[in-house]
């Protein structure tokens, strides 16, 4: 039976495809060649996520995509068990730029997900999309 | 300006349904103003000013209002996710008080269960208004980064949960209290969905849903809705009715805001809050009975200590032992068994939140669970999501003598 789960091992759990605008566009690009962007201001130097044209902070227009490595450590999360074939893990990334990420959280034993755990990205495969960004403990 | 004293609730009433069988959304809708027309002793043809959100079928506040057949000078459609129909109090307050209208109808109404909505369908979940998961174009900003992970309102809350529980050490029975309480109060409500009252054992031993948060920590899913009047000072005068007078009210959204400094122990209420309770003089220690937004036990924790009735971080040991059982604990809580245990019209709860409030100051709740001398009373609710975005709202209700 379903509820005789020994195996708490993160199961893959298919994710659709991303909407995509003009805006995000260059994210999703990048995200297709394994690359992870952020949004940066270049007038107050800070970081935001999710990426905008528009820096949320300083509200300069001089903002520009750079290259993350994508790594930082799990804010929160929570393990779905309803409605899904198999559990799955939602929660925020605090990246070690700034910036908090709403993501899942992959290849990990779900039963020792931990706040303040280092998590790194990697990008799952989407179907008739791009690839999209999800955090593994490291 | 201020709206204290500028507006009263004229008329309200919860429809009685939780199964709306056979029923159409604008028919439910339009029923509940019927019924608030009657709690008041006004007619249709008084309403000068509608109010609604995004259960209301249509566009904008346009089609309820033709369906109904009003005459307006004032619309309003803000749409705070559950939490709209406590703005809505303040909004119309504001009207009233700029002279724009005189007999302000709120409206909510929907059918989630009998349609099968399922979670968090009006709540305004992660990614609401974009396109259904899988791709496409949207120009809802987040729908591309957040829709695809999953977030329904359960997990969404339960990150919530789990980083109060990491920084305050909050436990699954603090939270499970809430519950009990809500219980309590439910017992005595006929119409309520869940009458039979529960332990901290029952709600730990409950289903995990969402980590964690189990099934007893969520709100039932319910059909129904209701309708509250906001009238004019004149208007209030010659209805023979308990004055029920509006004198603060406060509203905020909180989002993560390009996401540094991401904190989702505390929610919109601690920027909805103050200037309500500034607007009305009064502090929540003042507060003879609250009304608080209960879609999950944690809703109702972080906004109890946003709102000031316990230190930050205190809202476990302060919800504790009965704390929020009429006639037991120092706060009465949402005496009509709240969302928890009675009805959640339609994912949104904020207008039950509202009706309450107000039975409790007129004396008119279940003798059970009335609170002696009531005269001044808190509603505040939380729409959209804790983890993600959502909307705050406070009003502040006084029974005039």
């Amino acid at each position: 039976m379903s509820d005789v789960r020994t195996d708490t091992r993160a199961q893959t759990r298919r994710i659709p495809a991303p909407a995509i605008n003009n805006e995000s566009k260059p994210f999703w690009d990048a995200a297709t060649e394994g690359r992870f962007l952020i949004k940066r201001c270049g007038d107050c130097g800070k970081a935001h996520w999710y990426p905008r044209a528009i820096c949320p902070y300083c509200f300069s227009l001089n903002t520009s995509w750079e290259e993350s490595p994508g790594e930082g450590v799990i804010y929160t999360f929570s393990i779905m068990y309803r409605n899904t074939p198999t559990p799955y893990a939602i929660g925020y990334v605090n990246l070690n730029e700034g910036p908090a990420v709403l993501t899942n959280f992959v290849d990990c034993d779900l039963a020792t997900l931990a706040i303040g755990q280092t998590v790194k990205v990697r990008f799952q495969p989407t179907e008739n999309g791009p690839p999209v960004p999800v955090f593994a403990p490291v | 300006m201020s709206i204290k004293g500028k507006a009263y609730i004229g008329g309200v009433f919860e429809h009685p349904t939780r199964e709306a069988i056979g029923y159409s959304t604008p028919q439910l809708h339009a029923e509940c103003a019927k019924g608030a027309l009657e709690d008041a002793g006004l007619t249709k043809d008084d309403i000068d000013g509608y109010f609604c959100a995004g259960d209301a079928p249509g566009f904008g506040a346009l089609s309820m209002a033709d369906y109904m057949g009003l005459k307006l000078r004032h619309l309003d459609s803000t749409e705070t996710g559950g939490s709209s129909y406590i703005v809505h109090v303040g909004h119309a307050a504001e009207a009233i008080a700029a002279g724009k209208c005189s007999v302000a109808l709120i409206t909510l109404a929907g059918r989630p269960r009998t349609q099968r909505m399922g979670m968090g369908g009006g709540g305004g979940g992660p990614g609401r208004g974009g396109p259904p998961p899988g791709g496409g174009f949207s120009d809802v900003p987040e729908a591309g980064f957040e829709n695809i992970y999953g977030g329904s309102t359960h997990n969404t809350y339960g990150m919530c949960a789990a980083r109060h529980m990491h920084e305050y050490g909050t436990t699954s029975e603090q939270l499970a209290w809430i519950k009990v309480a809500a219980s309590h109060h439910a017992q005595w409500n006929e119409h309520a969905m869940l009458r039979e009252v529960v332990t901290v054992e029952e709600v730990l031993d409950s289903p995990m849903i969402a980590t964690p948060l189990h099934r007893m920590d969520c709100c039932v899913i319910s059909d129904g809705g209701g309708a509250v009047l906001v009238v004019s000072p004149e208007v209030a005068k010659s209805l023979n009715r308990p004055k029920v007078r509006i004198i603060g009210a406060g509203e905020a959204p909180k989002g993560p805001r390009g996401g540094n400094d991401l904190d989702l122990t505390y929610s919109g209420a601690v920027w909805s809050g103050p200037p309500a309770f500034a607007e009305a003089g009064v502090t929540p220690q003042d507060m003879k009975y609250a009304s608080i937004y209960d879609s999950f036990t944690i809703t109702v924790l972080m906004q109890i200590e946003d709102l000031g009735f316990c230190k930050k971080g205190e809202g476990g040991k302060f919800v504790a032992d009965g704390n929020l059982i009429s006639g037991v604990g120092k706060l009465p809580f949402n005496t009509d068994g709240g969302g928890l245990c009675n009805n959640h019209p339609t994912n949104r709860g904020g207008i039950t939140k509202v009706i309450e409030a107000v039975r409790q100051l007129r004396g008119e709740a279940h003798p059970k669970v009335q609170v002696p001398n009531c005269d001044l009373a808190i509603a505040h609710g939380t729409g959209g999501s804790l983890g993600t975005r959502h909307g705050a709202g406070t009003v502040i209700m006084e029974r005039e003598a």
